[in-house]
């Protein structure tokens, strides 16, 4: 369906859709196997300027104006070849998001722009005891002079070991509670600043991810986004915005095992017909494309909703498309497996791996269930105000 | 150091296709591309641009093609692929050329450019004759080095290469001026940027036609080409022959007998 | 020149448009159109037109007297004193060219010390064996042996020149043509005498095998090929004993200036690596599944005798060097015998080995395109079949031996 992408939208789709099917799709199998970081994909997106498409213009960035938009499309081209190595990127925008949400124009200065040209950022804010309850976090950082010391441990951190700009979250004020949270971005290179293990993932295997081990972390004082005590804030506002990136991430996992899907049913033969043949392989087809088109309008409404500005608060619709899209591609990747039949289970077919790769979406950046929860609440909010 | 690249816009592979009714090649679209060699030249010479302009020498890249005006496509895809100037050779006397009157015009607009280096692909995928790089180089008295899968060195005035070659590789070094062709293995060419894309939409192509090359006609298209096609026709058609199916051991005891049977073992 | 339509013997039917690779002619109110912007005087709808309605028009005559050339010469392409297989395959078919033109057929070797490879060649059905030596030719270098070859084709005026389609050949020959400004037609698979018009009727695949074209040279000379590997059969020697007689060229120290120079050479001796003038090849592809099990093929092409080639997908994995590359983008082959193990057969891969004699394909996928061109087709596991192939053949060898 066209969407009426600008101009340079289509650009940044065909941009990203040559790297997917170059770079991408050739090895997609290999790095799932190894769990290797793909760094030269990495650096052929920053290369074509792909970490622009989410950054203003004054730091580097090619976003005009609908930065949210940009890397939902970015996302959505990566991932249908590969939906852990298009995390490189993704978890990059949402390791961004805090500094777009809450630096000082110096501070976007210091980091936007080598963000820009391709180093990759993170988001600090998972630990051990605080996963779904965000407020809950443990790590502590201390004013000592000019500089913050941080102690704690971040736990499942996407790009984990391979960024070099990490937005953490801390506790900076243990007696306000959520309000006592701040973001500090950390450099990696940091002394006291460490990673754990790589964790051994069912899905999304190229991505990495690591713990964050923080040991009396020294860093600069104005490495603080926004006012100390805004870390929450800038949490949730962060996820506002990014949820539509993890949504556009599930919508290319599973437009990219419908389009497999699609392809084997007419190649494969069975009682001398192709499979697409048959009207029950015909609903199942047709069941799934219909899945991920509504995704896609919901996605792509959001994020024109979130770059437009005029909603101040789009909690209810962001978590929204999270929510169907990753709950779309999880139903879409098992039915896809189930068309390819015995092949689909086997790793040698594509598919597997795609239905393996759905499973994140429906649990990060806030499970499903959190997702449910803000829809509820954004919907009751707002009958009680009309 | 002045870098030129030489392309040929081609048909899309998979729309030329042999229809058997016909008995006829069949084009079922009007999708072209650039030629898959040339990609490679292309990349190559952007590299070494890049990595002169790393050491703080001024380097630029000239992409030249010779074709209709629908070409511009392949040099708008050049710019989104890194070059710095296009120039289009295009006019209805250059139409026919064979590989002599190809070379001569493409050397004939290298001579006004005055590159260091030509880089162009082995071969282009309609023709498949590999004839035009080594023919420019000789119209225009430049060095050349053929099928390079490598850059060993650079300075101002010679180049190191390795040849891919039949029994081995090749290290040669060579005077500049000179012209490269390369083979697959010298890079992986990299996927047009989003500034590249935005570059080529608004990339200012500069068409030169027979007038501009002051080019004497009789050595121009048809009329410049000693080759003349007699007669085009279809390859015989290759038929699939029979399809063994079963356990492997039996499949592997079959393609057995079938080598003996073939006098092969 | 020109391409015209004539407009009393067009009907519209079309089929001109469905054969030009250019997409440059359209029928509007049941006439063709060709748009001479597009054409490329390719021929492909000349040839297609079944009502000779199309034409191409060129008005061009000689420059000289073409009757002063005479003969077919041969170039002997040697490496470190060994002439190359396709040398004597070309011998083969110039001397059926020679015969047919009533001329003599010569060899030219350019080279130094030479002395063996000029008698082995003097041993085949040839009339003269033309030698050129100098130290300074001792290795190839495309720019002096250019400027030789094309200065003995000047002075030695022969009708029809003829080289092997090897890297060699296809570097420095269109040198030589454009030095002697006449036409050279690479790749050729059929060559030719006309029986009305005495000229060599080159014919050659263009669009990667999809279509054949016959080329003429009419108005300069010499006719200058290059002729693909295992294409014509090799010539035998001469049965009555005779040798040719061995022609020692003036060496022209000025022709022996070059701007390049080689440093090194890296052989890849392992036999299993010259696809191109292999008799057979076991190729491999993406169902091999990991660069390990190259190993087997490698295995099975050793106990055939043969080389290994891959297809595309195995050498963008990494699994393998390019130079095994068949296809498109890499080597066009056509051995006697052509195993293709898990390669599902692209048309970029078929245009490399469509030619070779017999194909053999294992493959998993029993829709695989490369069934359809197969003279035997074998639906399963290469992984499996592969190994159970080779215990089989060493167990042969090992009861022969």
């Amino acid at each position: 369906m066209d969407y009426f992408f600008t101009e340079e939208q289509q650009m940044m789709r065909e941009v990203a859709r040559e790297i997917a099917e170059k770079k991408i799709r050739p090895i997609a199998a290999e790095y799932d196997e190894s769990g290797e970081f793909p760094w030269p994909v990495v650096e052929a997106i920053a290369e074509a300027d792909l970490f622009r498409v989410f950054i203003p213009e004054e730091y580097g960035g090619m976003d005009l104006g609908t930065p949210i938009m940009n890397m939902c499309i970015v996302t959505e081209e990566l991932s249908k070849a590969c939906g852990g190595i298009s995390l490189g990127f993704a978890a990059t925008g949402l390791g961004t998001m805090p500094i777009l949400v809450a630096a000082s124009d110096e501070q976007k200065k210091k980091w936007l722009p080598r963000i820009a040209d391709g180093t990759l950022a993170a988001f600090g804010l998972t630990e051990a005891n605080a996963g779904s309850d965000a407020s809950a976090v443990a790590t502590r950082a201390v004013l000592d002079g000019d500089e913050w010391v941080i102690n704690g441990t971040k736990q499942w951190i996407t790009n984990g070991g391979e960024a070099e700009i990490y937005t953490v979250f801390c506790v900076t004020d243990p007696t306000r509670g959520a309000r006592g949270v701040s973001t500090i971005v950390v450099e990696k290179g940091t002394p006291g600043f460490t990673f754990g293990k790589k964790e051994n993932k069912m899905g999304i295997r190229a991505s990495a991810t690591r713990e964050l081990i923080f040991q009396d972390c020294r860093v600069p004082k104005e490495n603080v986004l926004g006012k100390p005590g805004s870390g929450f804030f800038n949490a949730m506002k962060t996820f506002d915005m990014s949820r539509p990136g993890v949504a556009s991430q599930a919508l290319g996992i599973a437009q990219g095992a419908l389009d497999i899907a699609v392809n084997y049913s007419r190649e494969r033969r069975q009682f001398g017909q192709p499979i697409s043949a048959f009207q029950g392989m015909q609903f199942m087809l047709a069941d799934m494309a219909m899945k991920v088109e509504a995704a896609r309008a919901l996605v792509y409404a959001t994020a024109r909703l979130i770059d437009s500005g005029v909603e101040k608060k789009p909690t209810m619709y962001s978590a929204m498309s999270k929510c169907f899209a990753s709950d779309v591609a999880m139903e879409v990747t098992t039915n896809a497996v189930q068309v390819l039949g015995g092949y689909g289970y086997m790793k040698e077919y594509p598919v597997e791996k795609y239905m393996r790769d759905a499973k994140i979406t429906q649990i990060y950046e806030g499970t499903n269930q959190i997702q449910r929860i803000e829809i509820a609440k954004g919907l009751i909010a707002s009958a009680a105000k009309s | 150091m002045k870098i030129a690249v030489c392309i040929k816009q081609v048909p899309a592979t998979t729309e030329v296709k042999f229809d058997p009714e016909t008995n006829t090649l069949v084009r079922e679209g009007v999708d072209s591309q650039i030629n898959p060699f040339d990609l490679y030249a292309l990349e190559e010479a952007v590299r070494t641009k890049e990595r002169l302009q790393a050491d703080g020498e001024e380097s630029s890249v000239t992409v030249v093609c010779m074709g209709p005006p629908q070409a511009q496509d392949a040099l708008r895809e050049a710019v989104a692929l890194g070059a710095d100037e296009t120039i289009l050779l295009s006019d209805r006397a250059f139409g026919g050329a064979d590989t002599w009157a190809t070379s001569y015009t493409l050397g004939l607009g290298l001579k006004k450019i005055e590159p260091d280096i030509v880089f162009c692909g082995m071969q282009a995928i309609d023709g498949d004759t590999g004839q035009v790089g080594p023919g420019i180089a000789t119209h225009i008295d430049y060095a050349q080095a053929t099928y390079v899968a490598k850059i060993e060195s650079l300075d101002k005035k010679k180049i190191t290469v390795k040849r891919l070659v039949e029994n081995g590789y090749e290290v040669c070094s060579v005077k500049l001026p000179i012209v490269i062709t390369v083979v697959k293995e010298i890079n992986e060419p990299r996927t047009p940027s989003l500034r590249g894309k935005m570059n080529a939409k608004k990339a200012q192509i500069t068409t030169w036609g027979a007038a501009d090359l002051e080019a004497p006609v009789e050595k121009l298209g048809l009329s410049g080409s000693p080759t003349q096609v007699a007669k085009v026709f279809s390859p015989p058609h290759r038929e699939g022959g029979e399809k063994s199916e079963g356990e492997p051991d039996e499949l592997a005891e079959k393609l057995f007998g079938l080598l003996k049977e073939l006098e092969i073992v | 020149m020109a391409i015209r339509v004539s407009e009393d013997k067009c009907n519209g039917c079309g089929l001109c448009v469905k054969s030009c690779p250019q997409a440059a002619i359209t029928v509007d109110k049941g006439h063709a159109i060709i748009d001479v912007d597009l054409c490329s005087y390719c021929g492909s709808c000349v040839s297609a037109c079944r009502f000779k309605a199309i034409a191409i028009e060129i008005e061009k005559q000689a420059q000289e007297d073409l009757g002063q050339y005479k003969g077919v010469w041969v170039y002997g392409e040697q490496f470190r004193g060994e002439i190359a297989p396709v040398v004597k395959e070309l011998i083969g078919v110039g001397r059926q060219l020679a015969d047919d033109r009533g001329c003599e057929l010569s060899v030219v070797i350019l080279g130094n010390n030479l002395d063996a490879a000029a008698a082995d060649l003097a041993a085949y059905p040839v009339d003269k064996v033309l030698l050129y030596e100098a130290p300074e030719l001792a290795s190839y270098d495309g720019e002096r042996y250019s400027r030789v070859l094309a200065d003995i084709v000047r002075s030695g005026k022969p009708e029809i020149m003829l080289a092997g389609a090897t890297t060699q050949g296809r570097s420095f020959m269109s040198q030589v043509a454009i030095k002697a400004y006449t036409g050279l037609t690479a790749d050729c698979t059929g060559l030719s005498i006309g029986k009305d018009d005495g000229l060599l009727y080159q014919t050659r695949p263009a669009y990667g095998g999809n279509v054949m074209a016959t080329i003429l040279c009419p108005y300069t000379r010499p006719q200058m090929a290059t002729v693909r590997h295992k294409v014509f059969p090799m010539s035998p020697k001469r049965l009555d004993g005779k040798t040719a007689e061995i022609v020692r060229l003036d060496v022209k120290p000025k022709l022996m200036t070059s701007r390049s120079e080689i440093l090194d050479f890296i052989d890849l001796c392992e036999s299993t690596v010259n696809i191109v003038d292999a008799d057979i090849i076991v190729s491999g592809g993406r169902g091999i599944g990991d660069p390990a099990n190259f190993a087997m093929i490698e295995e099975l092409a050793k106990a055939l005798g043969g080389a290994v080639g891959a297809s595309r997908a195995a050498v963008d994995a990494g699994w393998i060097p390019y130079c095994h590359q068949v296809g498109q983008t890499g080597k066009t082959v056509c051995p006697k015998l052509y195993i293709a193990c898990g390669i599902s057969g692209a048309v970029q891969h078929q245009a490399g080995m469509s030619s070779s004699d017999i194909i053999i394909a294992i493959n998993k996928d029993p829709d695989a395109p490369i069934f359809q061109i197969a003279n035997f087709g074998f639906v399963g596991d290469c992984l499996e079949i592969v190994p159970m192939l080779t215990k089989r053949i060493k167990a042969l060898r090992g009861v022969a031996v």
